[in-house]
């Protein structure tokens, strides 16, 4: 099980979700991938986008605008 | 007997029809899952981060909204490169403003109908309903839009099928026809009654659709970048930019981007490595992105076009600092330009 990090600011939703996908498609069960943001959206984007394909937020925050989620990357 | 269970991919705009279209393929037992285009152009998404006041309620995304009241897998794929030539060619022409409806759908089809070529789907969902739309949703060009996207009889459209002919899907079978629908024209209010059937509610239902080219403020914009640029063509910074701030002309050759709020300053102070900027100094006020090469009569202008919109707008004189693209700055004092002298074709 890797960790793996995706910087995607300065992107607009949904593009940091579409850059989240293509990452975890190539990632392994287990893996975490820990995105970093600077559109808000992505706090709502994000876990939606997990909970519909399989995939768990264990853990956002956000901070002088940065958004971080981390992904943990489900067998679905 | 073991039966197949077949498998959809349903286009999800996050509007209406597109989520009833693909609950009643799933209430008939099919595997479904959704697709979701993102041409730049969508209305879902981003333009809600970049405005301070809208932060406080960050709006959902309703194509994921729509697939997680389904319960069914969303796959968002960015066109935007090959969307380009659907917007600056489109073979069917546009509609009332630049927005190429029939082209557009007709590639949308195409791509899902790739997709589920790769994927090993069965066939491909639309939430159309014949003369819905002027354009891509009538009679006569609903068959285009199956027949140049490849796409055929795989195409279905749940909520009009009964107005059309049987598809693959139909004849073989995988669906029965008598439960699809016969919706037809503008009327909303069996779509609303099916919605309640299906137990749905707080579905979004945008008033012009889910595309900016739809919008005829937005499409002048596109239509000045063009004829600024004396060619067809866009980034998608370009088409970004459209969607913040004022946009003024006040020459043939500069466009002046300002910032109407904090939050669209802090979103166009991100492009200051693309742009010349004036910010000033002297007052509260917007930050301005310079679109095009300027001298320095042209500087002037623009600094006191931008001091109009600052808190010193009727104040004597107003300090801004002008910076190039290179990042070397100097300041200037400029007399606030008069309402009176803003010219209204200017505005783009």
């Amino acid at each position: 099980m890797s960790h793996y990090t995706l910087d995607a600011k300065r992107l607009m939703c949904p593009m940091p979700v579409i850059r989240t996908q293509d990452k975890v498609a190539e990632l392994n069960v287990g893996d975490t991938l820990e995105v970093i943001c600077t559109d808000p959206g992505a706090l709502n984007d994000i876990p939606a986008w997990c909970r519909i394909n399989g995939h768990e937020v264990i853990s956002s925050s956000e901070d002088k605008g940065d958004v971080v989620i981390t992904v943990k990357v489900g067998d679905a | 007997m073991v039966t197949t269970q077949r498998k959809a991919v349903a286009l999800i705009s996050g509007g209406l029809d597109s989520l009833l279209a693909a609950k009643a393929v799933m209430e008939q037992g099919v595997h479904v899952e959704g697709i979701n285009f993102y041409t730049g152009f969508c209305v879902e998404g981003h333009t809600h981060a970049i405005r301070k006041k809208d932060k406080a309620k960050p709006k959902r995304n309703n194509a994921l909204w729509v697939a997680e009241q389904l319960g069914i897998k969303l796959h968002i794929v960015d066109v935007i490169e090959e969307y380009k030539d659907i917007v600056i060619n489109p073979s069917h022409g546009y509609g009332q403003h630049m927005n190429p409806c029939l082209d557009c759908k007709g590639f949308m089809v195409k791509k899902a109908h790739q997709w589920i070529e790769e994927n090993d789907f069965d066939f491909i969902i639309t939430g159309e309903v014949i003369g819905q739309r002027p354009m891509s949703q009538r009679k006569d060009t609903m068959p285009v839009i199956a027949r140049e996207s490849g796409a055929g009889d795989l195409l279905v459209r749940p909520l009009c099928a009964q107005h059309l002919p049987p598809t693959l899907p139909e004849q073989e079978g995988w669906l029965d026809r008598e439960q699809l629908f016969d919706f037809s024209g503008r009327t909303r209010k069996p779509q609303m009654a099916l919605a309640e059937q299906y137990g749905f509610e707080d579905y979004a239902q945008p008033a012009g659709g889910c595309c900016f080219l739809t919008d005829a403020h937005y499409s002048k914009k596109i239509a000045d970048l063009w004829a600024s640029r004396g060619e067809r063509r866009y980034e998608l910074d370009d088409i970004m930019l459209l969607k913040v701030g004022r946009h003024i002309r006040p020459k043939k050759h500069f466009k002046l981007i300002i910032g109407r709020e904090e939050g669209e300053n802090n979103f166009l102070s991100g492009y200051h490595k693309m742009f010349a900027t004036i910010k000033t100094t002297s007052h509260a006020g917007p930050l301005t992105l310079i679109d095009g090469d300027v001298n320095d009569e042209d500087i002037e202008l623009a600094a006191r076009i931008s001091a109009r919109y600052s808190q010193g707008r009727t104040a004597e004189k107003v300090e801004v600092e002008f910076t190039n693209k290179q990042g070397v700055s100097k300041l200037i004092e400029v007399v606030p330009m008069p309402v009176s002298q803003l010219d209204e074709a200017w505005q783009v």
